[in-house]
């Protein structure tokens, strides 16, 4: 099951002996790839891009990389090996037997979930199809793609699962996951952080730092799911997730290595002067993707959170470290603003309500860690500035710190008007939008060359080298 | 009270006067007289109760529509059934209170139900096949036993300064009357709303001339001049009647199925019970050939007749699936045969309705139909390629809560539509399904019915007759998920939701029974006010302790 058959739709789930599926699946490829040569990367689909395909989905074989047009990519459907004989690790089902099909009970509930994770991934792609042509270097560009390819790949593992298992309401799913379009105002992506458009590359950076890295939580959750298709088909998305997350990481520490050594050639210390994007302007662009990524897991308190934890159908990440999987008990301690004032006052909340909020924690430890690489890269140069992460009720539009809240990124609260007055202390501004898109007017193609506001990388892609002419002309 | 851990009786749903034990039955001619007179140790749970003044369980009233379902069948002759009673100063004290004490929820319920739609099946016969009657109260008359003499035609009550009728539900039980009482006594005998307030909160009830002057009864009449009284009525009444002259009736022969734990046959119908958890399947199939050439043909076919024989045999079906499988929450109906020949069948009985026989089996189609539409199961109809959903069988699936229909071009479905779903089979509120299910085009019930020929898979989407027509591909999935869904939804909601969405349209006294009366009724029966501990049925019969009340309002 795990080698990946070489069919017109790449699998190692024996497509070809489900012939409905196949027929089903054959019908849908077209509708996709129209789709990609419509909403894909914009000027590049016949160019030759330097990309990874997984041959098969063990740790040797899903890294093997080629030159390949994007449109003649394989994408197609890999599931993770089947863990003999595994069981519910959560919920009321604890114990009992992971499904190999969808119960009837939790149908429309599993549907909504997938389709939900599975909207995002065209959304994506949308988000960046203009990108290509402001594109830093080559190094860059191909990891644009890479990232775009693998979030087509993403979309055709949900669309997997619409098709098999949902029947007639699941290829309707599956055919809307192409026709909503980011940022569209009558038809648009499903979660408010994939409507934003992501315009230059500081942002690209930002969102697979931020953005994808809610991805990896959401995923690691769907992989403790008892509907054993989806959790298979999760834990191989996360391998490749985890790219997108280093092009998002290493991608700032980029731009902080380069900020820094233009402060250090300025008298002043002033990145702008020297054509660099200065710190503060950075800790504007985090503070904001990081906020716009927080929403995506949802409120702080919700009852859907625990009935899909009672069901077994999301778990917490990595929930076997978990000691107690039924979480009948417990209670999350939490600051709650009240009704009416908004005044913050502590309140237990029941453990299962509050798993949304437990994954969230999760991830802002592992934007920490992030965070402190960065850091070290400016204390490593001798510069005191030091990026953080804003309070998690800073600049909310999803939960408990929305609805007419503000808080500055310390956490504190504040008026309307002082939100109004100061938020351009925190959020970017259109001047500094303005101002980092100018640094990348002209996309720069030439090998070993790059734009001049971020560091070239340390290595290349497969152990080539950094001008490896990653995109051919 | 509310007892859960009692295992119910599984009765039987047959039986023959030569096995009553608990009514007498007398034949002179036109005039038909049934004589209650309960066996007090002669219960479906003999140990638990006591059947004193002809208070009554399940097997009598299992006895009482035996009794009338003959009349129809065996005895065309019979035009006027007098009710009345052997016992002493009693005529009837209605459904045995320490029985339904001892019994769970579930099983009230569905008791309740059953001995409505017996009383429905007497008025029935009124309306619809002649047969007149007449409640000869000898003695008094209460709960359900009023109820009772309710649901007949003319009401003679004797005039001893002692026997009353009486609903002392209410004041003494803490419960409603559970056949209809309300219902009738406002909406058919057209009691003042006043004075009916009064008479239903009156636990000794309301004798002789106040009787008769509050329309509670139509006559009252001295000991001396009773029996002349009745038998005067009789003969009134008979000559209303429509029955027929000359005729002998058939013999209903028992249906003799073989019934398993999983599964129950009978010739033309299967019920199995253990598709999965929970889910039980029906299966109804066609005739074997044609339709005899004219009524004295089918006369000569007596029961065996397919038009007789397949809904005795889903009736006692549906009725075995309600009481002793309570578990079963999906009912999936299928049919399986020759289209055409259930077209014929139907077109037969449709040109012979003047035939008395050929009335009583669409009399009798109707009516296992509705006790279709009453059961609270959820209901769905898969249409396959070897189904006949045609005529009188395309009821089903108009009758299920959802429909699947193949729609696979190498293996073509159909439904087809005859005379008979042109209202010859209404529903409780008066309509036919078809009319019902186009509540909102009226006009689209004649169109589907000039249709000529089969809907396939497509045509019945359009036309509205099925929910859905998944394809090969999906076939398996979406019927299995559906299923599933269903498993997993609270079955108190299911059975509230569906009772509300399969009568849209008009109310009849019918619908408000089983809609209203029966809805508070359950209700109440599941209140601390009348089963908690200091509830009234509870502590009913402990002299000297007094029923305790929440006293709030809903």
């Amino acid at each position: 099951m795990t080698a990946i058959s070489n069919e017109k739709i790449p699998n190692n789930v024996n497509l070809s002996e489900d012939k409905k599926l196949q027929r089903a699946l054959e019908q849908w490829q077209p509708s996709f790839l129209n789709w990609w040569n419509q909403m894909g990367p914009e000027g590049f689909q016949a160019r030759d891009v330097y990309l990874r395909t997984a041959i098969s989905t063990h740790v040797d074989g899903w890294a093997h990389y080629d030159f390949v047009k994007m449109p003649e990519y394989r994408w197609g459907i890999f599931l993770a090996d089947a863990v003999p004989d595994r069981k519910i690790g959560f919920g009321d089902l604890l114990g009992q037997p992971v499904w190999q099909d969808v119960p009837g009970e939790h149908r429309n509930t599993l549907r909504r979930l997938i389709v939900t994770q599975g909207d995002t991934e065209p959304a994506s792609v949308e988000q960046q199809r203009l990108l290509g042509q402001t594109c830093p270097s080559l190094y860059d560009l191909r990891n644009l793609f890479q990232v775009n390819v693998e979030e087509g790949r993403h979309l055709w593992a949900m669309v997997y699962l619409l098709h098999r298992f949902f029947g007639r309401d699941g290829r309707e799913e599956a055919e809307g996951l192409l026709e909503r379009r980011s940022g569209n105002q009558d038809k648009p992506r499903i979660l408010g952080a994939f409507n934003e458009p992501i315009d230059d590359w500081l942002s690209f950076y930002m969102f697979t730092m931020f953005t994808d890295r809610d991805g990896k939580y959401q995923l690691l959750a769907l992989a403790e799911s008892g509907f054993d298709p989806l959790s298979r088909t999760t834990r191989f998305m996360l391998t490749e997730e985890a790219h997108h997350m280093f092009v998002g990481e290493t991608g700032v520490q980029r731009v902080v290595q380069r900020t820094a050594e233009l402060m250090k050639q300025d008298k002043n210390e002033d990145a702008r002067a020297q054509g660099g994007i200065d710190l503060p302007t950075l800790q504007k662009y985090l503070n904001l993707w990081y906020s716009l990524s927080l929403d995506l897991f949802g409120s702080e308190v919700s009852t859907n959170a625990a009935s899909f934890f009672a069901a077994g159908l999301k778990g917490r990440a990595k929930e076997e470290k978990f000691e107690d999987h039924l979480a009948m008990e417990g209670v999350y301690p939490m600051e709650v603003p009240a009704a009416g004032t908004g005044a913050l006052e502590k309140q237990d909340v029941p453990l299962r309500n509050a798993m949304n909020e437990v994954l969230r924690d999760g991830y802002v430890e592992d934007c920490q860690r992030g965070v402190d690489r960065w850091n070290k890269v400016l204390a490593d140069r001798g510069i005191s500035f030091r990026l953080t992460l804003p309070s998690r009720r800073f600049h909310r539009q999803q939960g408990i710190f929305s609805n007419g809240l503000h808080f500055d990124p310390s956490g504190k609260p504040l008026s309307k008007d002082e939100w109004a007055r100061r938020k351009d202390e925190w959020l970017p501004s259109a001047a500094d939008r303005a101002y980092v898109k100018s640094l990348q007017a002209k996309a720069v193609v030439e090998p070993g060359k790059i734009q001049n506001w971020v560091a070239m990388p340390p290595k290349g892609v497969n152990a080539q080298a950094p001008e490896f002419e990653y995109v051919r002309a | 009270m509310g007892n859960d851990t009692v295992v119910e009786a599984l009765p039987s749903f047959e039986t023959h006067p030569s096995k009553y034990k608990h009514w007498k039955l007398k034949l002179e001619g036109e005039v038909a007289t049934l004589s209650m007179d309960v066996q007090e140790d002669g219960g479906l749970r003999a140990a638990d109760y006591v059947l004193k003044l002809n208070s009554y369980d399940l097997g009598v009233d299992i006895e009482l529509a035996d009794v009338v379902q003959r009349l129809r069948f065996e005895h065309p002759e019979v035009r006027v059934l007098v009710v009345t009673s052997l016992k002493e100063r009693i005529f009837c004290a209605g459904a045995n209170i320490f029985m339904l004490g001892s019994s769970s929820h579930p099983f009230k319920v569905n008791f309740c139900k059953y001995t409505n739609e017996t009383r429905l099946g007497l008025e029935d016969a009124s309306a619809c096949s002649g047969i007149k009657s007449i409640a000869a109260l000898n003695g008094t008359a209460s709960g359900g036993g009023y109820e009772l003499a309710l649901a007949c035609d003319e009401i003679v009550l004797i005039d001893d300064g002692n026997s009353a009728v009486s609903l002392p539900e209410v004041p003494l039980l803490g419960v409603l009357p559970g056949t209809g009482g309300l219902t009738r006594v406002v909406d058919k005998r057209k009691v003042r709303r006043d004075q009916a307030d009064f008479f239903s909160t009156t636990a000794e009830g309301i004798k002789g001339k106040r009787a008769v002057d509050w329309r509670l009864v139509d006559q009252v009449v001295p000991k001396s001049k009773f029996a002349q009284a009745v038998a005067d009525r009789a003969k009134a009444l008979a000559a209303q009647s429509d029955r027929p002259q000359g005729e002998t009736g058939i013999t209903l022969e028992p249906l003799n199925p073989k019934v398993g734990a999983k599964q129950v046959d009978y010739q033309y119908v299967t019920l199995k019970l253990d598709v999965s958890p929970r889910v039980a399947e029906l299966e109804l199939r066609g005739p074997d050939g044609a339709p005899p050439k004219d009524g004295a043909a089918l006369k000569a076919l007596g029961a065996q007749a397919w038009s007789l024989k397949a809904w005795r045999e889903l009736d006692d079906a549906l009725l075995r699936l309600r009481i002793n499988h309570l578990d079963v929450g999906t009912l999936i109906l299928k049919t399986k045969g020759d289209a055409k020949q259930v077209l014929a069948w139907d077109a037969f009985l449709q040109a012979n309705t003047k035939h008395w026989l050929v009335r009583e089996e669409l009399q009798l189609v109707k009516r296992v139909l509705k006790r279709l539409d009453l059961t609270a199961k959820t209901l769905y109809a898969f249409v396959t390629p070897d189904s006949c959903f045609a005529g009188s069988l395309a009821e089903l699936a108009l009758a299920a809560d959802r429909s699947y229909m193949l729609d696979d071009a190498e293996a073509p479905t159909a439904i087809t539509l005859g005379p008979l779903n042109a209202g010859a089979l209404p529903m409780s509120n008066g309509l036919s399904r078809l009319e019902t299910r186009m509540l909102a085009t009226p006009g689209r019930v004649k169109e589907i019915l000039a249709h000529q020929g089969p809907f396939d898979a497509q045509a019945a989407l359009a036309a509205g007759l099925v929910t859905f027509t998944p394809d090969e591909l999906d076939w398996d999935d979406e019927v299995r998920v559906a299923i599933e869904e269903r498993a997993a939804i609270s079955p108190d909601a299911l059975t509230g939701m569906e009772a509300n969405l399969r009568f849209a349209g008009p109310e009849t006294m019918e619908t408000k029974i089983f809609g209203r009366l029966t809805a508070w009724q359950n209700w109440i029966f599941q209140r601390p006010n009348a089963v908690g501990e200091k509830g009234a049925l509870t502590l009913y019969g402990q002299a000297g302790v007094r029923p305790s009340f929440d006293m709030r309002r809903t």
